[in-house]
C-alpha cells in the first residue's frame, strides 16, 4: 500500500481532493458569515461616531441601542476640494453611496485620492481622499446640531483613525474617539482613555469663530485656555501626531473649506 | 477515560508544556498577553486549531503521500485558522479587532505544526485530538499566567475590571510600563520555566559541552 500511496497519481489525487474540500469549507464559511461581519463593522463604526459625539457612554449604553441612537445622524459625502456636499446626482455619477463609501478603500484608489507632497503632508498620511463621509445631526432651521468628521494621522507606530465631533458652529469640539490605532498600550494607547478624551469637549479649534487658523494644540503640562488639551505623559510623539492630525484635517486641505462653506455660514 | 488518554491529555500541561519545555509558540505568548480577555480568546482559538488539525491530519495520515506531507499539513492548518478568524469576526468582533493579525499567525505557530508532525502523523485520530487539546491547554496555562500578571501590573485591572486603581484614573497605583511591552513576557516566561524546572528536575537539560574556567589562575598578564 505504501508504494501506492506515494505514486504520482495518488499524490495528485490527494492534493486535488484536499484543495477542493478546503476551498468549499472556507468559501462556505465566508459567504455564510459575511452578513454578520458586515453588520459588526457598521455597528462598530456607528458606535464610534456616537462615542465621539458624546452621545454614547460605553459604560452605560449597550450595543443594542446603537441602531436607534444612530438614526438621528445623516451621512453625506463631502468633496474636500470644493468644500461642499456632493449632490445626489454627482454622487451617483461617481458611484459613491454614503452608506457604503469607505475612506480606507478610497485611500488606495488613485481615482479617489491624491498623493500628498512632503511639505503638505503634515499628518503624514501620504495619500488624501478627495471625498469623505460626514455625519450630521440637522437642526430644524437648516443648521447643524453636530458634525462628525473622519480624521486620521500618523502617531508613533502607525496611522491613528478616529472621529472628531464638532458643534454646529464648526469650531467648538464635542468630542473625539479613535477606532483604530497602533500606539503603545499604556502610553500612546491612552488616546483611547475616556479620562483623557474628557478634556476635549468645549475646546475650540480656530483662533476665533471666523478665523481659518487652527489654534488647537496638545501641550505638555496642563493645557491652558480654550485651545489646548494636556499631552499624554510618556507619549510625546503620539501627542504631536494627534495635534498634527487635527491641524491637517481642519485646515485648508482637510475640512477647512467645507466648514466655511456649509457649516459656519 | 482510559489511563492512556488521561496521560496524553494531562502530560503536556506541566510535564511536557509546549512553551516551557518544548519552547514552541513563544512569539504569540509575547504578542497577545497585554490583556487577559484577548489572551483567553487566543487560547481558545489555538486549542481549537491544534485539536482539529491533529484530528484531521491523523485521519489523513495513511493516505498522505510523503512528498507533499508538509504542504497537506499546512493546508489543513491554514484552512482551520481562516475558519476560526471568520467565526471570530462574526461573533466576537471587538476581540478579533484587538487580536488583529495574531489569529492569522496561528498558522505559523510552531505548536500546531510541531504536534502534527510529532504526534498526529504516528497516532490514531482520537489520541491525536486529545494530544491537541492537552497541548492547547498547556499553551493556555502559560498564556493565562503571563496575561494575568501583565494586565494586573501593567494596567491595574483584570478582564477590564479595575483591581489596582491607577494614577491616571485618579487612584494610587503607578502602573509598570514595562509590563505592557513584549520583554516583560520574556521575563515572566523565564521565571515560569525556572519554577517548573525546580519542581521537575528531569526537565533540566544537560549542558551540550562542559564549561571550562574562562581565566587562567597562573601565568596570566
Amino acid at each position: 500500500m505504501s508504494s501506492n500511496v506515494n505514486s504520482v497519481a495518488n499524490t495528485l489525487k490527494v492534493a486535488l481532493l484536499l484543495c477542493a474540500v478546503c476551498s468549499v469549507v472556507i468559501s462556505g464559511a465566508a459567504v455564510l458569515l459575511k452578513p454578520m461581519q458586515t453588520e459588526n463593522q457598521i455597528l462598530d463604526r456607528n458606535r464610534n461616531i456616537l462615542v465621539a459625539a458624546g452621545l454614547f457612554d460605553p459604560a452605560v449604553n449597550t450595543n443594542a441601542e446603537v441602531q436607534s441612537m444612530f438614526e438621528r445622524f445623516n451621512a453625506r459625502i463631502v468633496d474636500l476640494d470644493s468644500g461642499t456636499f456632493l449632490s445626489d446626482e454627482e454622487a451617483q455619477r461617481l458611484g459613491l453611496n454614503p452608506q457604503t463609501y469607505s475612506e480606507s478603500a478610497a485611500r488606495n484608489d488613485p481615482a479617489f485620492s491624491d498623493a500628498l507632497p512632503g511639505e503638505q503632508d503634515t499628518a503624514k498620511i501620504r495619500r488624501r481622499v478627495r471625498y469623505a463621509t460626514v455625519y450630521t445631526i440637522d437642526n430644524a432651521d437648516g443648521g447643524f446640531e453636530s458634525v462628525v468628521l473622519p480624521v486620521s494621522g500618523y502617531g508613533l507606530w502607525g496611522i491613528m483613525y478616529g472621529y472628531l465631533a464638532l458643534e454646529g458652529d464648526g469650531n467648538t469640539i464635542l468630542g473625539i474617539g479613535f477606532y483604530d490605532h497602533k500606539e503603545t498600550p499604556g502610553l500612546g494607547g491612552e488616546i483611547s482613555n475616556p479620562r483623557w478624551q474628557a478634556q476635549w469637549p468645549g475646546k475650540e479649534i480656530y483662533t476665533d469663530a471666523d478665523s481659518d487658523e487652527v489654534a488647537f494644540a496638545v501641550v505638555k503640562g496642563g493645557g491652558q485656555g480654550p485651545h489646548q488639551v494636556d499631552a499624554l505623559s510618556g507619549a510625546t510623539l503620539t501627542s504631536r501626531g494627534v495635534e498634527n492630525m487635527i491641524a491637517f484635517w481642519l485646515g485648508e486641505r482637510g475640512f477647512g473649506r467645507f466648514l466655511n462653506n456649509e457649516v459656519k455660514g | 477515560m482510559s489511563e492512556m488518554s488521561k496521560t496524553i491529555l494531562i502530560k503536556p500541561i506541566f510535564k511536557e508544556n509546549p512553551i516551557a519545555l518544548q519552547i514552541l509558540g513563544v512569539c504569540s505568548a509575547l504578542a497577545v498577553t497585554t490583556s487577559l480577555q484577548v489572551t483567553l480568546v487566543m487560547c481558545v482559538a489555538l486549542t481549537t486549531v491544534v485539536a482539529f488539525s491533529n484530528l484531521f491530519i491523523s485521519m489523513l495520515r495513511n493516505n498522505m503521500p510523503g512528498s507533499i506531507r508538509i504542504i497537506i499539513q499546512m493546508t489543513v492548518i491554514a484552512s482551520l485558522v481562516i475558519l476560526v478568524d471568520q467565526v471570530l469576526k462574526a461573533f466576537a468582533y471587538e476581540t478579533s479587532k484587538q487580536l488583529s493579525v495574531f489569529v492569522g499567525l496561528i498558522i505559523t505557530n510552531c505548536i500546531v505544526m510541531g504536534r502534527a508532525e510529532a504526534f498526529a502523523m504516528k497516532n490514531p485520530p482520537i489520541p491525536s485530538f486529545l494530544d491537541g487539546i492537552g497541548n492547547g491547554l498547556g499553551y493556555s496555562l502559560v498564556l493565562i499566567v503571563v496575561g494575568t500578571l501583565r494586565e494586573l501590573f501593567g494596567s491595574g485591572s483584570l478582564l477590564g475590571f479595575t483591581i489596582l486603581p491607577t494614577v491616571a484614573n485618579g487612584g494610587w497605583y503607578q502602573p509598570n510600563g514595562l509590563m505592557l511591552l513584549a520583554p516583560s513576557a520574556f521575563f515572566i516566561i523565564g521565571f515560569f520555566i525556572w519554577i517548573l524546572r525546580e519542581r521537575n528536575a528531569e526537565q533540566i537539560e544537560k549542558n551540550d559541552y562542559p564549561m571550562s574556567a574562562h581565566t587562567a589562575e597562573k601565568g596570566a598578564h
